[in-house]
């Protein structure tokens, strides 16, 4: 077993690279749902409003970032942008600030179904003790809108942490392109490394997703029984 | 003659282009009871409900303690404070206890303070037989639970009027009675000034001074309770108890 494919991740600091990569990955997703969330609750909100020239100029960004692949997205803001606009981000910032407006754009859409959801009683009700417009959002509609949105948020959150794996090609130092490294790095000592490397990568991923997946079907069950008592 | 709270002059209403109330013109004194009868459809609830700007209105005017109301956003809710009004489907926020659903209005847009408004609130739940459920979240109330607290919440903010539009009409019928004790009392002993859309007819008659009789967005008659139920001056109302089985 000298040359037993899993050493490929023991050999040197393979293993610790991986593990680095991994934790930009994890940076990059985190930041950019952190940044995203907010924005998105915002812009969800202002979506509800009956301005209709708000609402056109929003819908139209959610639909630009939802239509245009991600991949493309981070093609033009990397590639092309810059050229035009002289507007110049490091690689993982830059990655941070797409993934954060694309997370803003789809939780507009999530935000503002879920309180255009809350039954209209709710809004009546809290007109008629007073509430003002902010008063009736902070109080009322946004806490309800809660938990009708969590599900669809942590659903979005596990597919931007599964999408950070196209990174590597604005070059990012992610989990994926160290793996590629490693891999090519110890081809000839290890042909059969790719498995192994990747192997690896599938579990990280796993590890993070699986729970978020699953704390995600939990809440939408106990939503159910919530409602049908 | 007690003070005039609330006069409504020359009220038209549209849907788009359908008429749905005809000229309204009524006023309400201080410590006046006015329940507004009629068959479904008959416009009470849309009337009930710009009285508190929940429904805007195309022509006339409102005048709340002789000042004739600006019918923008910002002005009904001031007024709201003084206007309580309670819904059909007792709305309570599912997402508060019972006793923030009450202290919301009072510490928030009244900017009272929390100690003396929660005294307060235990009072008045205590009153409604609730003082039990403070803590308790409105998916643990019954029906008429929920119609009580939603009393309560309104009361909190001391409104000089109240608005109760149909409060019993989604209710088992066993939870009726507590509700209305709670109105009757309030038009009794506090002598709150009140517009009360019912199709109670028996709870009508026992708390109403005058009833406003609607039919297709007309007020078809204005009489005094005691002889509305007896002698109704037109037809349509006498058909109208009938058919009520009064």
């Amino acid at each position: 077993m000298a040359h037993s494919g899993i050493n490929v991740l023991l050999e040197g600091d393979n293993f610790i690279r991986l593990l680095g990569g991994l934790w930009v990955t994890i940076k990059i997703a985190f930041t950019s749902l952190a940044f995203g969330l907010v924005l998105g609750v915002l812009l969800g909100v202002l979506r509800t409003f009956k301005n209709r020239l708000l609402r056109f100029v929003l819908r139209i960004y959610l639909e630009f970032f939802r239509v245009v692949p991600t991949v493309v997205l981070l093609f033009l803001f990397y590639y092309i942008l810059p050229r035009q606009l002289n507007f110049n981000l490091p690689a993982n910032e830059l990655a941070t600030f797409v993934f954060a407006l694309w997370v803003a754009a789809e939780m507009s859409d999530i935000v503002r179904g879920a309180l255009i959801s809350v039954p209209k009683h709710q809004q009546e009700s809290g007109k008629a003790i007073g509430l003002s417009r902010w008063q009736l959002y902070r109080y009322v509609l946004i806490p309800q809108a809660f938990s009708l949105e969590l599900p669809a948020t942590i659903n979005l959150a596990t597919r931007v942490i599964k999408t950070t794996s196209i990174l590597m090609l604005i070059s990012v130092m992610d989990v994926i392109n160290i793996g590629q490294q490693v891999i090519e790095a110890n081809n000839h000592t290890y042909p059969n490394g790719v498995f192994w490397v990747y192997g690896i990568i599938f579990l990280f991923y796993f590890l993070i997703d699986y729970p978020l997946s699953w704390w995600a079907r939990r809440l939408e069950k106990k939503g159910l029984e919530r409602e049908n008592g | 003659m007690a003070e005039e709270i609330l006069k409504v002059e020359n009220m038209h209403k549209y849907y788009g282009k359908k008429h749905v109330l005809h000229d309204i013109n009524f006023s309400v004194s201080e410590g006046e009871v006015v329940t507004l009868l009629g068959p479904s459809g008959s416009g009470k609830s849309t009337l009930i409900r710009t009285l508190n700007g929940l429904e805007d209105y195309q022509e006339g005017a409102i005048f709340f303690q002789g000042t004739k109301i600006n019918p923008d956003e910002k002005h009904w809710q001031q007024l709201r404070q003084k206007i309580g009004m309670v819904f059909q489907s007792y709305d309570l926020f599912p997402n508060l206890k019972v006793i923030d659903n009450i202290l919301l209005g009072p510490t928030k847009v009244q900017g009272r303070n929390k100690e003396e408004v929660e005294s307060e609130a235990h009072q008045l739940l205590a009153q409604v037989g609730l003082e039990e459920f403070a803590n308790a979240y409105p998916r643990q109330l019954s029906g008429g639970q929920k119609q009580r607290v939603a009393i309560v919440r309104a009361l909190a903010l001391h409104p000089e009027f109240m608005l109760f539009d149909e409060v019993t009409a989604s209710l088992d019928p066993e939870m009726v009675r507590g509700v209305l004790e709670i109105i009757e009392n309030l038009a009794k002993n506090d002598n709150m000034t009140m517009i009360v859309v019912t199709h109670e007819m028996n709870f009508a008659q026992q708390i109403a001074d005058r009833v406003l009789f609607l039919e297709d967005g007309n007020i078809l008659e204005q009489t005094p309770a005691d002889q509305f139920f007896t002698d109704p001056q037109t037809d349509r109302a006498k058909e109208f108890l009938d058919s009520m089985d009064f």
